[in-house]
C-alpha cells in the first residue's frame, strides 16, 4: 500500500473513534470526504501519476473512501443509539399514586338515578314525560278515582296554595293528562301508551332523617288491549335489575290505592343482606319500594279510555329512595341541603 | 290492629299447618303483617297452680307476709309475699324456684330477712293481662303442682297487621274475617259464629226505637236483665290484653269481645236512661259529655243517639256520661248498630276523636252483622252468665238495604288481566271461600258479593281479579313481556334540553348541580338581606319558614353559595328546577322550569368572572340552538341584582332569560371578599327560541390571511357596535374576528383584533385585504376609535 494512504487510513481511523459527538463526525466526513477533504485531494492528485500507477493508487483510494465512509456510517449509528439511551435514563420517574388534582362538577344523584330509570325505560319504548308540581285537585284526587271526602285523602298531607291548588303529592297526578295526550293514537291507531313521567312530590309533614317533604317518584304507565299483571311484575323486576345491576328478587302485596285495582306493594330482595334479614330491612328480607297495579277501570274511564277494551299497569318508584338505597344516603335531608361537600362527590355514574 | 292465633283458630282449623307461615301468607295476600310476631307465653315456665297454706305476718313490715305454700310436690315451701289479697286456702299461680317469667328466672333469695322459694304472681306477671293489684286468685278446684299453662290458654301466637293496609277491608277488622282468610288460603272450612236463636223472644215487647235519620243505615237492639258477672272469664281478659285493649268489666269487656271477634262495635245503655231510642240531628249545636267525661261540641251535622230528645250517645263514635252502664244498673239496652261511613269519618274529623268503633265505621260496615253481632252477645252471655235474662224482642230498622252486587264476566277476562292461566275450578273454589255465590256457565261466571264486601270494597270486576289473583298468589305467577307494537319514543325536547345543559354545565364548565326547595327560605334570605318577594303562598304550611312559593331559583342560590362559601375559593352552581311568577287570569299558578346558575369567585376579578358566566350561557346556545346569544340592557327588578351590567338574554327576538352581578349589598352579606353572578333562564322560552341547523363550513384549500389591528375604544362603545365597521366591508373573504389581546388601564381600554380572511377559490392578495382593512379602519375611526400605531 501507498505510504500516504496508509498513514491517511490510520489517521482516518484513529480519529473516526475518538468522536463522541454526531457534529465531531459530521467535521471527519468533511475533512475526509468532503470536497477539499483529504482523501478527495488524493483523488484530484492522480492526474499526475503513470496510467500503471494511477490504477493501483485509485484503487487503493477508493478502498480507503470506501472504509472511511462505512466507519462513519457505523459510528453515526453508534452515537445515535448511545444518545436515546441517554435520553430514556434522563427520564425522571413520576409517582403514578400521587392524588388527582383535577376539579370537576357534579351531577345531583336524583339526576344519575333518574337518567337510569329512563334509559331503561327509553330502551323498552316508554317517553318520557315532564309535568308540572303545582296541580289542580282533579289532577292529583278527581281523576284518580279519589273524591272529596274519601279516605285515601287522609293517607297524604297535602300541601295547598291559597288559590286552591296544591303542590302534588304524587306523580299519578300527571296520569290523566298522559292518558289523553296519547289516548287518541291508542284508540285510533292502536300505539300503546307507554310512559314514564319523573317529578318532584311534596308532602306536609315534619322532616328527619327518614322524612321529606319534597322528593321525587317516577310514575310509569302502560295502557293496552291486553296489559296484564304478569306484564306489570316484569316490568318492575327488569327495570329494576337493572337499575341495580343484579338479578333483583320482587314479590308483590296486596295494597289499597284508590287509582288501581288491583293494587300491589312491590317488594325487592333486601340489597344488603340479600333476603337473609339484616336491620336495614328490620329482619324480614325485603324492602317496601313501590307502590304499582292495574290502573282503576274509572280512572282509565276519566282519561277518555274503554276499561272494557283496554288495561293497563302505573307504578310510582320512589326515586328519591332509590338513590339513597343505591349511593348508600343515610339522611334523606342531604339531598335538599345544597351541601357541596355532599353533594360534589356525584360526579358521574353508568 | 293486634290478632290472635288461638282467637282465629275458634272459627277455623289450622291443626297441622305451620302457623308462621300461614301468617306470611296473609301478609302476601291480605294484609301487611308487621316484622315482630309475639309467642305469647313462650317466655313463660315453671309457674303452678299452688294452695296458701298458712300466712304469717312479717315480723318488721306491715306488707309483706311469710306464706308456706304447696305447689303439689309433696312439700310446703316458704314464701315472702307483698301482695295485699294473700290468704289461707287461696289458690294462686306460683313460680317455683327455676321458674321463668319473662327475663326473670326465679331463685331462692332472701327478702326482708327470710328466705324465699319462688313467687306468687299477678295476672301481669304471666303476661295474662296488666292487672298487678294483687296476685291471682283461682277459684276452679285445680290440683296444687298443675301447670298454669293447663288453666290459662296463655300460649298463643299474636300478630300484627298494619291498620293502612285495611283501609279498604271493613270486613277484616275483627278475627272472624282474618279466619275467613285462613281458611280461603288454608284450604280449611269456616265454621259459623255460635249465636243464640233470637226468635226465641219474639214474643217479648219491643224497645221503643224509631231511626228519624237517612245516616243511620241499620239500628238494631235488645234489653237484657240481671247481668250478675263483673269479671270476665280468663279467656276473654287474656285475649283482649293480647290484643291491646284493657278489660274493665265484663259488660264493656263483652262488647269489646264482640267488636274484635266479628267487627261490629256495640254500646250498652243503661234503659233507665234511653227509653225512647231516636236516631236523629239537631238543629243548633250544643254540647254533650262523653263517657270519658270529656265536654264536645256537637253541631248540626252530627248525628245522635237520643232517649226521645235527650241526646244520649255520639252515633259510632262514643257513648254519653249520663247513659253509661252503673252499679245500680239492672236493666240495659244493647246498641248494634250501622251508620254512614262518611258522616262518622266527618264527625270525628269535627270533634277530633277517634275511636275504635269509629275506625270501624269510617270503613263503610257490613249492615247485615247488627243482629248476629247481638245473637252473639247473648250466645256468649248466657254462657259465662247463665243468670241474665233477655227482655226484650230483638228491636230491628233496616230502612234501606245495601245494595247487592251481581258482576258478570268471563274467563277471557280474568285472563287477559292475569296475563296467566287460572283453572275455572280454582275460581270458583277461591270466590266461593270468600263467601262470594258463584254461578259458571261454560266460561261466563255471574258473582253475587257477600254482603260485608259489598258496601264498597267489592263493586267492579277488577275487584274480582283481585280476590282470585291475591289468594292464586302473586309469587306463583309466570312473568312475561308484553306483546305490543313497536314505535320510537317521542323525545321531550325540553326535556331533551335539560339534559344536555347538565351535561355541558358538569362536563365542560365544572358546575355543581344541586336541588332546592320550591318556597322561599325566609330566614336564610333575611340573612343575606334579601326581603322575600309577594307570591303565591302556601294555605297550610305548618312551618313559617316555608310559606312563600319563590319566583325565582336565584335568592335560593344566594343563600346555598353563602353556605357553601368555604367549600372552595371557586365554584358554581345550577339547578333546573321550578318557580312560581304569580297567578294567571284563571287564577292558576304560572309555573315555570327555570335554569339557575351562580357563580363565586374569591380569586377572580368581576370581569372576568362575568364573562366565564356570558360563556357558559354562549356555550349552551351554540352547542343546543346553533345560535348567538343577543344582550339587552334592563332595569332591576329584585333587590338580589346590581343594577350595572343586567342584561335580559335572547335568542332571535326571543326573550330567555336574565343575566347580572349580585348587588354590592347582598354580596357583602354572602362573602365581603368574593363576587357572585348570575343568570336564569326559561328553559320553555330556550327550548321554543329558534334552533338553527348545525352547518358545516368546508375549509379553503388556499392559504389564510390574517391582519391584527390594535385599537383604543372610547368609553361604553361594545364590541357588538364595533363590529359595523367591517360587517359590510369583509363580505364573505373575512372568515372570523377574534380580540387576541387586551389592554386596560384606568382611562383606556384597548384591544388587539384578530381578522382572518380566506377564500374557496385562490390565494388572497395582500393589496386585496389591505383595502378592505382600509374600509374598515376609516369606519371605525367614524365611531370614535384610536387606530394604535403597531
Amino acid at each position: 500500500m501507498n505510504q500516504q494512504i496508509a498513514t491517511l487510513q490510520q489517521e482516518a481511523l484513529e480519529q473516526l473513534s475518538k468522536a463522541a459527538e454526531l457534529s465531531e463526525l459530521e467535521n471527519l466526513r468533511v475533512a475526509y470526504l468532503g470536497k477539499k477533504g483529504s482523501i478527495t485531494a488524493l483523488l484530484k492528485g492522480m492526474k499526475d501519476l503513470s496510467p500503471e500507477e494511477r490504477k493501483t493508487f485509485g484503487a487503493e483510494v477508493n478502498e480507503l473512501k470506501e472504509l472511511v465512509t462505512q466507519e462513519i456510517e457505523k459510528k453515526t449509528a453508534e452515537l445515535k443509539e448511545a444518545e436515546i439511551k441517554k435520553e430514556i435514563a434522563s427520564m425522571p420517574l413520576i409517582d403514578v399514586t400521587a392524588p388527582m388534582n383535577i376539579e370537576t362538577g357534579s351531577y345531583h344523584p336524583i339526576t344519575l338515578v333518574q337518567r337510569q330509570c329512563e334509559t331503561i325505560f327509553k330502551s323498552m319504548g316508554f317517553n318520557v314525560e315532564d309535568y308540572s308540581e303545582v296541580v289542580t285537585d282533579y289532577e292529583c284526587f278527581e281523576s284518580l278515582n279519589i273524591p272529596k271526602h274519601h279516605p285515601a285523602r287522609d293517607m297524604q298531607d297535602t300541601y295547598y296554595l291559597e288559590n286552591g291548588q296544591l303542590l302534588k303529592s304524587q306523580t299519578s297526578a300527571a296520569q290523566n293528562a298522559i292518558l289523553k295526550k296519547y289516548g287518541k293514537e291508542l284508540i285510533e291507531n292502536g300505539r300503546p301508551i307507554k310512559a314514564i313521567f319523573p317529578g318532584r312530590c311534596f308532602r306536609n309533614e315534619a322532616t328527619d332523617a327518614c322524612h321529606e317533604n319534597t322528593f321525587f317518584q317516577m310514575e310509569g304507565v302502560m295502557v293496552d288491549k291486553d296489559i296484564s299483571i304478569s306484564n306489570l311484575i316484569f316490568f318492575m323486576k327488569t327495570m329494576l335489575s337493572e337499575v341495580f345491576r343484579k338479578d333483583i328478587k320482587v314479590r308483590l302485596r296486596p295494597g289499597f290505592f284508590p287509582f288501581v285495582e288491583p293494587g300491589f306493594e312491590l317488594d325487592i330482595s333486601c340489597l344488603i343482606c340479600g333476603g337473609e334479614g339484616c336491620p336495614s330491612c328490620k329482619h324480614s328480607g325485603w324492602l317496601e319500594l313501590c307502590p304499582c297495579g292495574m290502573i282503576h277501570p274509572n280512572v282509565l274511564s276519566e282519561g277518555g279510555i274503554d276499561p272494557e277494551k283496554y288495561t293497563g299497569f302505573a307504578f310510582g318508584l320512589g326515586l328519591t329512595r332509590l338513590a339513597m338505597m343505591k349511593y348508600g344516603v343515610k339522611d334523606i335531608r342531604d339531598l335538599n341541603s345544597g351541601k357541596l361537600k355532599a353533594l360534589s362527590q356525584f360526579t358521574d355514574d353508568e | 290492629m293486634f290478632l290472635s292465633m288461638n282467637w282465629i283458630e275458634d272459627f277455623v282449623d289450622l291443626s297441622g299447618l305451620d302457623r308462621l307461615a300461614l301468617i306470611q301468607k296473609i301478609s302476601l295476600s291480605t294484609a301487611e303483617v308487621e316484622n315482630e310476631i309475639f309467642f305469647k307465653g313462650s317466655d313463660l315456665s315453671g309457674v303452678v297452680v299452688a294452695e296458701i297454706v298458712s300466712v304469717e305476718n312479717h315480723p318488721d313490715s306491715k306488707k309483706l307476709h311469710l306464706l308456706k305454700v304447696d305447689a303439689g310436690d309433696g312439700k310446703l315451701t316458704d314464701v315472702v309475699c307483698g301482695a295485699p289479697n294473700v290468704r289461707v286456702g287461696m289458690k294462686t299461680a306460683f313460680a317455683k324456684v327455676g321458674a321463668q317469667l319473662g327475663d326473670i328466672t326465679i331463685a331462692p333469695r332472701p327478702l326482708a330477712g327470710f328466705e324465699s322459694f319462688g313467687m306468687c304472681c299477678s295476672e301481669a306477671e304471666i303476661g295474662m293481662s296488666d292487672d298487678h293489684s294483687g296476685i291471682i286468685d283461682i277459684t276452679e278446684d285445680i290440683p296444687n303442682g298443675t301447670d298454669i299453662k293447663d288453666v290459662y290458654p296463655i300460649n298463643d301466637i299474636v300478630f300484627e297487621v298494619d291498620n293502612k293496609s285495611l283501609t279498604n277491608r271493613p270486613d277484616l277488622w275483627s278475627h272472624y274475617g282474618f279466619a275467613r282468610e285462613f281458611a280461603a288460603l288454608a284450604g280449611r272450612e269456616l265454621k259459623p259464629i255460635p249465636v243464640e236463636d233470637l226468635s226465641a223472644y219474639d214474643s217479648l215487647k219491643k224497645v221503643d226505637m224509631k231511626i228519624e235519620d237517612t245516616l243511620c243505615k241499620r239500628y238494631s237492639c235488645m234489653q237484657v236483665e240481671n247481668i250478675t258477672r263483673t269479671v270476665s272469664p280468663a279467656i276473654m281478659r287474656i285475649r283482649l290484653h293480647y290484643c291491646g285493649l284493657r278489660a274493665i268489666n265484663f259488660l264493656a269487656d263483652l262488647t269489646n269481645y264482640l267488636m274484635l271477634e266479628i267487627g261490629q262495635p256495640m254500646h250498652a245503655f243503661d234503659s233507665r236512661k234511653v227509653e225512647k231510642i231516636r236516631i236523629k240531628r239537631f238543629d243548633a249545636p250544643f254540647t254533650f259529655t262523653t263517657l270519658d267525661g270529656v265536654e264536645r261540641n256537637i253541631d248540626e251535622n252530627t248525628l245522635m243517639i237520643c232517649s226521645d230528645n235527650t241526646p244520649v250517645a255520639i252515633a259510632g263514635i262514643m257513648g254519653g256520661l249520663d247513659s253509661e252502664i252503673v252499679e245500680d244498673t239492672t236493666t240495659l239496652t244493647l246498641e248494634s248498630a250501622t251508620f254512614d261511613a262518611v258522616s262518622i269519618r266527618k264527625s270525628t274529623v269535627r270533634l277530633a276523636h277517634r275511636t275504635d268503633a269509629s275506625i270501624r265505621y269510617e270503613k263503610c260496615l257490613d249492615p247485615e252483622m247488627t243482629t248476629l253481632a247481638i245473637a252473639r252477645f247473648i250466645n256468649l252471655l248466657k254462657k259465662y252468665n247463665p243468670d241474665a235474662q233477655v227482655v226484650s224482642a230483638l228491636t230491628d230498622e233496616y230502612p234501606v238495604k245495601y245494595d247487592t252486587v251481581t258482576l258478570s264476566f268471563d274467563k277471557k277476562f280474568v285472563d287477559r288481566y292475569t296475563g296467566i292461566e287460572i283453572a275455572n275450578d280454582a275460581i270458583v273454589k277461591t270466590l266461593t271461600d270468600l263467601g262470594f255465590e258463584v254461578t259458571l256457565e261454560g266460561d261466563n261466571f255471574t258473582v253475587v258479593v257477600p254482603s260485608w264486601r259489598a258496601t264498597k270494597d267489592v263493586t267492579i270486576k277488577a275487584d274480582i281479579i283481585e280476590e282470585i289473583t291475591r289468594i292464586y298468589g302473586y309469587d306463583n305467577f309466570d312473568i312475561n313481556t308484553a306483546k305490543a307494537p313497536l314505535y320510537p319514543v317521542r323525545a321531550e325536547a325540553v326535556k331533551t334540553n335539560e339534559d344536555r345543559i347538565k351535561d355541558i354545565l358538569v362536563k365542560a364548565f365544572k358546575l355543581h348541580e344541586l336541588h332546592s326547595y320550591v318556597w322561599a327560605y325566609n330566614d336564610e334570605l333575611k340573612d343575606i338581606g334579601i326581603e322575600i318577594e309577594e307570591n303565591v303562598r302556601l294555605a297550610n304550611a305548618t312551618n313559617p319558614n316555608i310559606e312563600t312559593l319563590r319566583n325565582s331559583i336565584i335568592p335560593t342560590q344566594l343563600c346555598q353559595v353563602k353556605s357553601n362559601s368555604g367549600f372552595a375559593p371557586d365554584f358554581g352552581i345550577f339547578e333546573i328546577g321550578r318557580v312560581i311568577k304569580g297567578l294567571d287570569e284563571k287564577n292558576l299558578c304560572i309555573e315555570k322550569k327555570n335554569l339557575a346558575i351562580t357563580l363565586f369567585s374569591k380569586t377572580k376579578d368581576i370581569k372576568t368572572l362575568y364573562l366565564e358566566l356570558r360563556d357558559i350561557l354562549g356555550v349552551l346556545a351554540r352547542d343546543i340552538k346553533h345560535t348567538e346569544l343577543s344582550f339587552k340592557a334592563k332595569e332591576t327588578t329584585h333587590a338580589y341584582e346590581h343594577p350595572v351590567n343586567l342584561y335580559a338574554l335572547s335568542i332571535d327576538g326571543k326573550d330567555i332569560g336574565t343575566m347580572g352581578i349580585v348587588h354590592p349589598a347582598v354580596m357583602k352579606k354572602i362573602d365581603k371578599k368574593a363576587n357572585v353572578v348570575f343568570a336564569e333562564l326559561d328553559m320553555d322560552a330556550f327550548t321554543e327560541a329558534k334552533t338553527d341547523a348545525l352547518t358545516y363550513d368546508e375549509p379553503s384549500k388556499f392559504p389564510a390571511m390574517t391582519y391584527d389591528l390594535s385599537v383604543e375604544l372610547p368609553v361604553g362603545l361594545f364590541f357588538d357596535a364595533l363590529s359595523s365597521a367591517w360587517k359590510e366591508e369583509g363580505k364573505e373573504l373575512l372568515k372570523s374576528v377574534k380580540i387576541v389581546d387586551t389592554y386596560d388601564t384606568d382611562t383606556v381600554h384597548s384591544i388587539t383584533v384578530r381578522f382572518e380572511f380566506s377564500s374557496a377559490e385562490r390565494t388572497l392578495s395582500g393589496e386585496e385585504i389591505g383595502a378592505i382593512m382600509e374600509k374598515v379602519m376609516a369606519n371605525m375611526e367614524a365611531l370614535g376609535v384610536t387606530l394604535r400605531t403597531q
